[in-house]
């Protein structure tokens, strides 16, 4: 079974330890610019959102690459970007409806979550569980739907 | 609102209510508890309806043809651009059976042309232009990829001639994607051998052996091909002239604030850029080039680039009774008039997402959209309608990136917000109709870019991010994030 991450954003303190994990990893050094996982922060909720590439099945970034320098990997199911093939045409950033693969100007490569080849950094460095690496099934489309009818049933009986 | 009635809205039901969707509601906060990956589940489930456009038809599977034996369908493709490749890889996975051949008329392996400009900064070879990466690619998908023209199509007996022998071949279901080919303005002397255009990679190899260092270059047009390349002509070392007919850098991608700050962009980095403007001749003086131009004085050149745009192939298709208008005319499952023949890419004239309007866009998301969805149609007929396709652009022109997306002149009684930095070369503003995003063009800003065609094509409505976008354009990533979390 694979696995992807879940972030679960009422268990993020906005402590932004993923990002610094995530570009530490990805890049060398401790810099959330170049991390793939970005926290979000809504002052007036007083809520933090962590957020990243969620792997998609049709990843439109995939079918966009006019070069094929994304790749699927089989032991994580991770869209990877092969930095050698990729030619830094971008087409994979406007692309992504979920905003999540990025130009990196450095290098004139783009650069997406990975899953740290099925070693997230990000979630070694979180310390509150608000990301984790579960099951695949555990954050999918069916989950949501049995949830969305368990809060349409709690309304309709209130 | 529940989040059931936000599946809802995402899954577009709410279009069979014409109440709900000409009344923007504000989105109000979802229970504090909603995971945002379980949302952008639902968001990427909306994607997959509105940009895959996959709808079951209720009797998926064609009869099979029964005349063949070893195979269920000849499915013939003319072009081997991204629509082509795409169009007969998505045609081998869902039908195992397929014989498929896919014609293309150039020399190299299928390739694209999105990689030229890096071929000719010498980032790439020409092997790191090619579509599949992979050795035999074509042959372990059993792939027939022939190299030929089509000089004519014959519905009447299902086949196409071919230019090389003359010869016919016979196929079931027919996908034309010959693409586009560049525009020859007629400018006196433009067939000069020290003038090219800018399109295949055999346009490029000219482009490497006319202009070295010190070399004075011309380039007509200063569109989307004509910016992309100025980085590597540059970098080859060439005194470049730029002369575009519009009153600013790329007229049909940027607004004029935009296109004006990539002028003064590309002249602080010395390149010449006469706007407004055109070049009436060519003339050969032996060893240089007189070009001369609508307002200024003449320039002798060693090479001109003619960039000024391109236009669909379907010149070989007069007498085919396939109807034409600025690209093939299609329907909704990319199928033209003749049943059983079908056209993608930059050939067809596909249905716009943004206008419901049918235009050729000539871009490579949409070629690539194009050919998944004629495959899918062709094996299975009627099984996968195009929902539109959003209009988008990424250019880097020496070094500064713009965007733009869908509507990005905004609509008749729409609002937009933008922000201007022209000491940094930073712009944005996002075109809104109502509260939902129509169209945005962006300079200088690249992070989380995409999340904007998110908000596009699932057609968000806003709530309370209406106003703070307004005040602050640049935090869209903040308002796709809040109103597909509903942490607002």
């Amino acid at each position: 079974m694979q696995k992807s991450l879940y972030l679960d954003a009422d268990k993020c303190t906005g402590c932004k330890q993923c990002e610094l994990a995530c570009s530490f990893e990805r890049d060398g050094s401790f810099n959330p610019i170049k991390s793939s996982i970005q926290i979000f922060t809504f002052h007036e909720a007083g809520r933090f959102v962590p957020y990243t590439c969620t792997q998609c099945d049709d990843a439109w970034c995939m079918t966009a690459c006019p070069v094929d320098a994304i790749t699927i990997n089989t032991a994580t199911g991770a869209k990877e970007v092969n930095e050698a093939t990729c030619v830094g045409c971008k087409v994979c950033t406007i692309a992504c409806p979920f905003g999540t693969i990025n130009y990196n100007t450095d290098t004139g490569k783009v650069t997406k979550c990975d899953l740290c080849g099925g070693d997230p950094q990000c979630v070694t460095a979180c310390p509150t569980d608000a990301i984790t690496y579960v099951e695949a099934d555990a954050t999918g489309f069916s989950r949501m739907k049995e949830w969305a009818a368990k809060t349409d049933n709690a309304q309709s009986a209130a | 609102m529940s989040i059931l009635n936000i599946i809802k809205r995402l899954f577009g039901q709410e279009k069979s209510s014409p109440a709900q969707s000409s009344t923007p509601q504000p989105i109000e906060p979802t229970q504090a508890s909603t995971p945002v990956e379980e949302v952008k589940d639902s968001i990427q489930t909306a994607m997959n309806e509105v940009t895959d456009n996959i709808i079951e038809a209720a009797e998926p599977n064609p009869t099979p043809n029964t005349n063949h034996e070893d195979y269920s369908m000849h499915h013939v493709i003319i072009g081997s651009g991204p629509a082509g490749v795409v169009a007969a890889e998505s045609i081998r996975k869902l039908d195992p059976k397929a014989m498929i051949t896919l014609i293309g008329d150039e020399p190299e392996p299928p390739y694209s042309r999105m990689a030229i400009p890096y071929f000719l900064e010498e980032n790439i070879t020409e092997e790191g232009s090619h579509l599949r990466k992979t050795d035999n690619h074509y042959d372990n998908k059993n792939i027939n990829v022939v190299r030929d023209r089509v000089s004519s199509i014959n519905p009447d007996d299902k086949t196409v001639t071919l230019e090389s022998n003359d010869s016919l071949l016979n196929w079931d279901k027919l996908l034309i994607a010959t693409g586009s080919h560049p525009i020859s303005p007629p400018i006196p002397g433009l067939d000069n051998p020290k003038v090219s255009n800018c399109w295949t990679l055999e346009d490029s190899r000219k482009i490497v052996e006319g202009v070295k260092p010190g070399s004075v270059v011309v380039q007509i047009g200063a569109g989307f091909i004509g910016c992309i390349i100025l980085e590597s002509l540059v970098k080859r070392g060439a005194a470049l002239t730029v002369v575009e007919m519009g009153d600013r850098m790329v007229p049909r991608m940027l607004d004029q604030q935009c296109g004006t700050m990539l002028k003064t962009w590309c002249e602080n980095k010395g390149v010449t850029v006469l706007t407004s403007s055109q070049v009436n001749s060519i003339e050969d003086k032996g060893k240089r080039l007189l070009v001369s131009v609508s307002n200024g004085e003449p320039i002798e050149a060693d090479f001109v680039i003619s960039a000024t745009g391109v236009r669909s192939n379907t010149a070989f298709l007069e007498g085919s009774g396939i109807k034409v208008d600025e690209g093939i005319l299609v329907n909704r499952h990319l199928e033209t008039n003749v049943p059983d023949i079908f056209a993608a890419g930059d050939v067809a004239q596909g249905l716009d997402f943004s206008t419901g309007e049918y235009t050729v866009q000539a871009i490579q998301p949409t070629a690539s959209d194009h050919g998944l969805i004629s495959s899918k149609n062709m094996v299975n007929p009627g099984s996968a309608i195009h929902q539109g396709a959003v209009l988008m652009n990424v250019l880097a022109t020496l070094g500064l990136i713009s965007v733009s997306y869908g509507l990005w002149e905004g609509v008749e009684g729409g609002e937009s917000a933008e922000l201007v930095d022209t000491d940094n070369f930073r712009y944005i503003r996002l075109q809104f109709d109502g509260d939902k995003i129509v169209g945005a063009n962006t300079l200088g800003i690249t992070q989380n870019i995409g999340a904007i065609r998110g908000l596009i094509q699932s057609k968000t409505a806003l709530g309370v991010w209406k106003e703070r976008l307004m005040e602050n354009p640049l935090n869209f990533m903040d308002a796709y994030v809040g109103v597909t979390g509903g942490h607002t």
